[in-house]
């Protein structure tokens, strides 16, 4: 076992995560805001997938599909927010979860009337296949892009954050949606807009993970899950805890994968269940958020 | 069951009716639910339906323990019922160990992952209660898998037999759909009658109390982490039961024992019937089950049909059938 080849699976790894990172970011985000976990955010993942599937089709650029799933997607999101979500509010913190889940169910089974339940190619665009020099390694293009991306959208979503005057509103509301209501913001419409921003993300991930994952009704299904280990160990409603949580849990399936294969897919529980026995509020989780 | 017994001592003095009968209906609901239960096999078009009505019913009772009356959502049951179901099944295909000794292996597979999966999920609440069950189970679902020698992996384990056995001069041949509804009715019977005694119990109070106001509880000097997880294994024993019990039924054990979605599915049963109700969990599993039978016969796309319940009732009902009746006698 060379250096090198250790090197190159932890950097597999980082493209990995950047999926889960992607995906973690939507769920923390609706989470901090909202304080409900969206069991549907997998299912938007999915989605995104299936619309770039489309605008692939009808565009042929894979470009036009990066912008246009989020959008299509994200009010979609904000459609189910308003009709579904909205007359729960208020109403303890189990009602939207499992209408969340309902919701899931209907996507998948409506994804598998209309677009069938056999899996649809999703070819890696022509301008990043193929493999570039690292100096140490060989790494694919593709992931090498992936990277980027998502360290393109971490610093647009910071600056978006906390140096814009909607970010500041978005802060507010997540710390005190009362006295920010109270201030003559109108707070039910920043829930919407978070709510569509984070199911944005879900469908962004959905269609930069499809050249790797490929498109299928069930995609969503291990996201919902990988998701939610990694909001657990980064901490609920932390930005920061999910992007290097995700990453963290894309190392480590990595990196079992290379040393001890068999335990390729419970690896990222057992990163969970160590965190969890130090701390139960995971590596960013702020005290008294679930209380 | 607090206000179900409340009602039942408010009623007595008031003249029959509706109301009387409900009250007189909670004050015996163990001798009731047996009663239905005896009679079920005669209320559905086959005997394996009432078979399924009365595990999917046992396993929706120890999953309102938790969820119902302690009010912790719970979505990773499926692991509890499938370890119940291979822990009763594994003994049986690979062993040879007769049944009825298998069963409490079951049982005991169960509890020991309850017990595991509890002492980490208990440490957090809400949301992430949900959240690290739901992986916890997962957990269990990849390893049993990838486990091929031992579970059979993708294909389920099979031959799970259920030979005749003679007790006490009678013979019963598992084979016989009415035998096997009546064997395993005996089992759930007893289970019946030690989850009404639980809820009688000063630690059914305490898991109320715990559930209305943890703070207050808690400044009563009662042991919060400890009776939480004293639920928690619990609920896992009586679902492990039922999933023993499905085992038996079915002589195989399918690997969709383990998965989610059965997670999901004693959720909607429970909500279906009404949490944190005595009789919620059978009433949801008999309309349930009913409705799949129909409803898959005309469709496969039963999940949507399950989806678009889950959103109905959370939006308009959620206190579920018997919840609902008796929020409207009462009114």
């Amino acid at each position: 076992m060379t250096f090198d080849l250790i090197l190159l699976q932890a950097f597999t790894g980082v493209a990995l995560g950047t999926i889960f990172v992607l995906v973690a970011l939507g769920l923390s985000l609706i989470f901090g805001l909202l304080t409900i976990v969206n069991f549907a955010h997998s299912q938007f993942f999915m989605l995104g997938a299936y619309v770039g599937v489309v605008v692939l089709a009808v565009t042929g650029s894979f470009w036009a599909a990066l912008v246009l799933v989020p959008l299509v997607v994200g009010a979609l999101g904000m459609v189910c927010e308003r009709v579904l979500i909205r007359p729960l509010y208020g109403r303890g913190i189990d009602y939207p979860l499992l209408l969340t889940f309902g919701l899931g169910l209907i996507i998948l089974e409506l994804v598998r009337i209309f677009a069938g339940t056999e899996g649809i190619p999703f070819n890696t665009p022509e301008a990043l296949t193929g493999a570039v020099d690292l100096g140490v390694f060989f790494f694919p293009k593709y992931r090498l892009f992936l990277i980027g991306v998502t360290a393109a959208i971490l610093v647009a979503l910071w600056f978006f954050l906390e140096k814009t005057p909607y970010g500041l509103i978005i802060r507010a509301g997540a710390r005190d949606p009362e006295i920010v209501q109270v201030l003559g913001v109108d707070v039910s419409r920043v829930w919407l807009i978070v709510f569509g921003i984070g199911t944005g993300l879900a469908a962004l991930a959905g269609v930069l993970a499809a050249p790797i994952r490929g498109v299928f009704p069930e995609m969503g299904v291990p996201v919902l899950v990988e998701a939610f280990v990694v909001t657990v160990v980064g901490g609920m409603g932390s930005l920061l805890g999910a992007v290097i949580a995700g990453l963290a849990v894309g190392i480590t399936v990595s990196m079992t994968s290379l040393f001890y294969p068999e335990m390729t897919t419970l690896s990222m529980f057992l990163l969970m269940a160590v965190v969890l026995v130090f701390r139960p509020r995971g590596l960013f989780g702020r005290a008294g958020v679930l209380d | 069951m607090a206000s179900e017994t409340s009602a039942a001592r408010g009623a007595t003095g008031s003249a029959g009716g509706l109301k009387g009968l409900v009250a007189l209906v909670t004050r015996h609901r163990v001798l009731c639910a047996l009663v239905v239960l005896a009679l079920l096999p005669f209320l559905t078009p086959y005997e394996a339906l009432a078979v399924n009505i009365l595990i999917f019913g046992l396993y929706a009772m120890g999953f309102n323990l938790i969820f119902g009356y302690a009010g912790m959502l719970s979505f990773g049951h499926a692991a509890l019922f499938g370890l119940g179901a291979y822990g009763c099944g594994v003994p049986i295909a690979k062993f040879g160990v007769p049944w009825f000794l298998a069963l409490p292996m079951g049982i005991a597979i169960a509890g020991l992952a309850s017990v595991v999966i509890g002492w980490f999920a208990i440490r957090s609440r809400g949301i992430y209660f949900a959240m690290i069950t739901l992986a916890l189970s997962q957990v269990v679902y990849y390893t049993t898998y990838q486990w091929v020698s031992l579970t059979g992996g993708e294909d389920g384990l099979r031959g799970v037999n259920v030979p005749a056995i003679d007790i006490f001069g009678l013979h019963f041949d598992m084979l016989n759909p009415t035998t096997k509804y009546y064997v395993l009715f005996v089992f759930a019977a007893v289970a019946i009658a030690l989850f009404s005694r639980i809820l009688n119990s000063p630690f059914g109070a305490v898991l109320e109390a715990l559930r209305e106001n943890e703070k207050r509880a808690m400044a009563c000097g009662y042991d919060i982490a400890r009776t939480r997880w004293l639920a928690f294994i619990l609920s896992g024993l009586f679902s492990g039961f039922a999933g023993a019990l499905y085992a038996i039924h079915l002589s195989v054990v399918p690997i969709e024992t383990l998965n989610y979605f059965n997670s999901a599915e004693v959720l909607m049963i429970t909500l279906l019937g009404g949490m944190g109700t005595f009789f919620g969990a059978f009433i949801g599993a008999y309309v349930y089950i009913m409705l799949q039978d129909v409803v898959t016969v005309v469709t496969v796309h039963w999940q949507l049909v399950i989806g678009t319940l889950f959103v109905v009732l959370i939006l308009f009902f959620p206190r579920g059938i018997w919840g609902s009746f008796l929020k409207w006698v009462r009114a």
